[in-house]
């Protein structure tokens, strides 16, 4: 954040060079100089891990063999690219993510709506609401846990007569059920309040004359919420899919050990680095996952830059 | 624990940390605690938990040496850590007169899982090897092969326990299997895997696929299965002696029908390699206390230690002489078939990068009902060589 408000100071000094005071020059310096802390924590805390990271990617760095560190090239990135197991983990975190923020945004929209409309007790609807977002991802995750694994007496399986522990490795729809759940019930909260900064800004007086018009709730909602709330949507859509499709806590949780059907590309990136100690290939897992995720940011921002357009050429 | 944190020595008594799993029969505890005492304030033993499970263990230790923490004097290990440990240069090894008294009387299967190219890393604390438990009340005699394990099974309706799940156990499995089928797995920096290693998949499936198998055999540990066997749902079980004192407690009808045979083999008539396992005690490379640590390590192990070990917890000694001792036959009645199981045993692959190796092997042979027994030996000897370069995305 503090990154861009630098670079834009001087782009926009240099457009009017003659306009440069010696005010302005000072402003500048000052500008600078406030800067700095935010600057230099932000390469200490993100811009050298990450170098690092990549460094080490490029290594065979295995913290067993001290001795043994070489410069590996892409070697660790071809491992990991064409090792079947990558991409099957790809494959489930893209199925978790995808499902559970699609259900997020249906059950996130009704529940803005409902703290929209609510007439009375407001506060409490929208403090209830968020008490999941409030719960720690770990106690959620093993709360969900305790109440659906057989192993550990859940209730829940014993409600519904399951013969087996939904929760074995065995049962992979029961496994992804559990986590998406987990997740939608954690994390719908989140989306709601998002989407209720979006439906606030939709003027009243829009609804209303569309209403004279004859238009129902359900063409209003399609014609004049959703379009107008376009930015606020994309932006709550993008938020939930990066941090899904980084999900780690909910899946080591309830997983409990090593369950190769419902291993995520996070999960996969620790076992490299925190169980293997293999630094290098860890690395390169974790660059990888950085920029899927910075595809996945740029294509947010790529429609949603376009939908603002859209929004303005129409007007 | 708060011990641990201070780490130095107070008033010239030096704190000698040891980070073990939680032993629950207390035996440990105890041993420590004679040991303080025979010490004559020499040094003062702190006991620090590690999980129960191996793995767990492992990572909890790995992360604290590779970080190079001082407060690791002594660490319980497993004893198939020892050649990874003693590579990367996170235990010392022992000096020459204490590691001959180490070496004196200890038997040499658990000797050899605590050498690292002919030097001792460790002084081996307790052994450990698996037999095949069956109700005598329920099966007159238990087949002595697998195959004829599965059929008796089958007619019986009943159910072999064993560990499935993708971890450690399902690898000590795969192991015996093929060393038992005169095969071996990696040797030094090569991979030798060959027919053996055919035969292992074909039996694990074999038994995963029939009725034989427990239905959550793909999520079965040792304690899956000892509570399935107390239940009484299941009338045999592979595991290690614990589950003796334990039926002993916690099913008291069942314990009165426990009986044990040997590992099961491949080919009727020829005795099986059954797996060899238990802890070793290994000094910190980054102990500030190297010759505090030495003693105490040993002392942890000394006979009188061993017995109560293998008495209250159940855990086997490496001490030859403790097998002839009558109050642990009384306790232990299958001690001897233990101490000859011990002498023919199947270790695991001594390889610096055995962590790799066994995740490897876990991940080809669990869940045991998908095994790819069709070019299973080619896809696994391509893995494990990936595995020795640390080139294996696992």
């Amino acid at each position: 954040m503090s990154a861009t408000s630098v670079a834009e100071a001087p782009a926009r000094s240099g457009r009017a060079p003659k306009s440069e005071t010696d005010r302005s020059k000072a402003e500048r310096k000052l500008a600078w100089m406030l800067c700095a802390p935010a600057v230099i924590v932000m390469v200490a805390v993100t811009a050298y891990p990450i170098v690092y990271a990549f460094y080490l990617s490029l290594l065979r760095a295995d913290l067993r063999f001290p001795d043994d560190r070489t410069w590996n090239g892409l070697n660790n990135y071809g491992t990991v690219l064409s090792s079947s197991l990558w991409w099957s983990d790809v494959w489930h975190t893209v199925i978790i993510t995808v499902i559970s923020v699609a259900i997020e945004l249906v059950l996130g929209m009704l529940l803005a709506i409902t703290m929209h409309r609510a007439l009375f007790g407001r506060g409490l609807v929208r403090t209830a609401a968020l008490i999941p977002y409030g719960i720690v991802t770990v106690v959620a995750a093993f709360a969900w846990r305790f109440a659906w694994s057989s192993a550990v007496g859940g209730f829940v399986p014993k409600a519904l007569g399951f013969s087996y522990d939904p929760l074995d490795p065995t049962h992979p729809f029961w496994n992804y059920f559990v986590v998406i759940a987990t997740e939608v019930w954690k994390t719908t909260p989140f989306m709601a309040l998002l989407l209720l900064a979006g439906l606030t800004l939709v003027p009243e007086e829009l609804h209303e004359a569309a209403r004279v018009d004859g238009a129902s709730a359900w063409q209003r909602f399609w014609r004049i919420t959703v379009p107008l709330m376009k930015p606020a949507i994309l932006v709550a859509l993008l938020f939930r899919t990066l941090d899904a499709f980084r999900i780690f806590d909910s899946v080591f949780i309830i997983s409990n050990g090593p369950n190769p059907k419902l291993e995520t590309v996070s999960i996969l990136g620790y076992n490299q680095l925190l169980n293997r100690l293999n630094l290098g290939l860890g690395s390169a897992v974790s660059v990888l996952i950085f920029l899927m995720v910075a595809v996945i940011a740029f294509l947010f921002v790529k429609g949603f830059g376009t939908s603002l357009a859209q929004q303005r050429g129409e007007k | 624990m708060w011990l641990a944190a201070c780490g130095g020595s107070s008033g010239g008594r030096a704190n000698i940390n040891v980070w073990v799993f939680n032993e629950p029969s207390g035996s440990f505890k105890n041993a420590a605690k004679r040991c303080t005492q025979q010490s004559d304030g020499k040094y003062k033993i702190s006991l620090n938990a590690l999980s129960n499970q191996a793995d767990q263990q492992r990572q909890s230790l790995v992360r604290r040496l590779a970080a190079k923490d001082s407060s690791i004097d002594i660490a319980g290990m497993d004893v198939v850590w020892t050649a990874e440990f003693a590579a990367a240069g996170w235990i010392k090894e022992w000096p020459t007169d204490i590691a001959n008294q180490v070496k004196q009387g200890t038997l040499p299967g658990p000797l050899t899982t605590a050498t690292y190219n002919g030097k001792l890393y460790a002084a081996p604390a307790n052994s450990n090897t698996q037999l095949l438990w069956y109700r005598k009340d329920k099966v007159d005699k238990p087949a002595d092969t697998w195959s004829g394990l599965i059929d008796q099974a089958k007619q019986l309706k009943t159910h072999i326990e064993i560990q499935g799940a993708q971890y450690e156990g399902v690898v000590v499995w795969f192991n015996s299997l093929v060393q038992s089928a005169g095969g071996t797995i990696v040797k030094g920096d090569q991979v030798t895997l060959g027919s053996g290693g055919q035969k292992a998949a074909d039996i694990i499936s074999e038994l995963a696929h029939s009725s034989a198998a427990d239905p959550s055999l793909a999520s079965q540990h040792e304690d899956e299965n000892r509570l399935a066997f107390e239940a009484g749902t299941a009338f045999f079980q592979i595991n290690y002696p614990f589950i003796y004192p334990s039926a002993k407690d916690s099913a008291p009808k069942i314990f009165k029908q426990i009986a044990w045979a040997p590992y099961p083999g491949i080919n009727a008539g020829e005795p099986a390699k059954a797996p060899i396992g238990g802890i070793n005690w290994g000094v910190g490379a980054y102990t500030k206390h190297p010759q505090e640590a030495f003693e105490a390590a040993a002392c942890m192990r000394n006979s009188e230690n061993e017995k109560e070990a293998a008495i209250k917890g159940g855990l086997p000694p490496t001490l030859e002489s403790l097998y002839s001792d009558p109050e642990l036959k009384k306790a232990y009645p299958f001690a001897d078939l233990i101490k000859k199981q011990l002498a023919n045993a199947a270790v695991r692959p001594v390889t610096p990068a055995y962590a790799d190796v066994s995740l490897a092997i876990a991940k080809a042979v669990s869940p045991p009902s998908s095994i790819k027994t069709d070019g299973f030996v080619n896809a696994l000897r391509g893995t494990l060589k990936d595995a020795l370069d640390s080139q294996a995305l696992l």
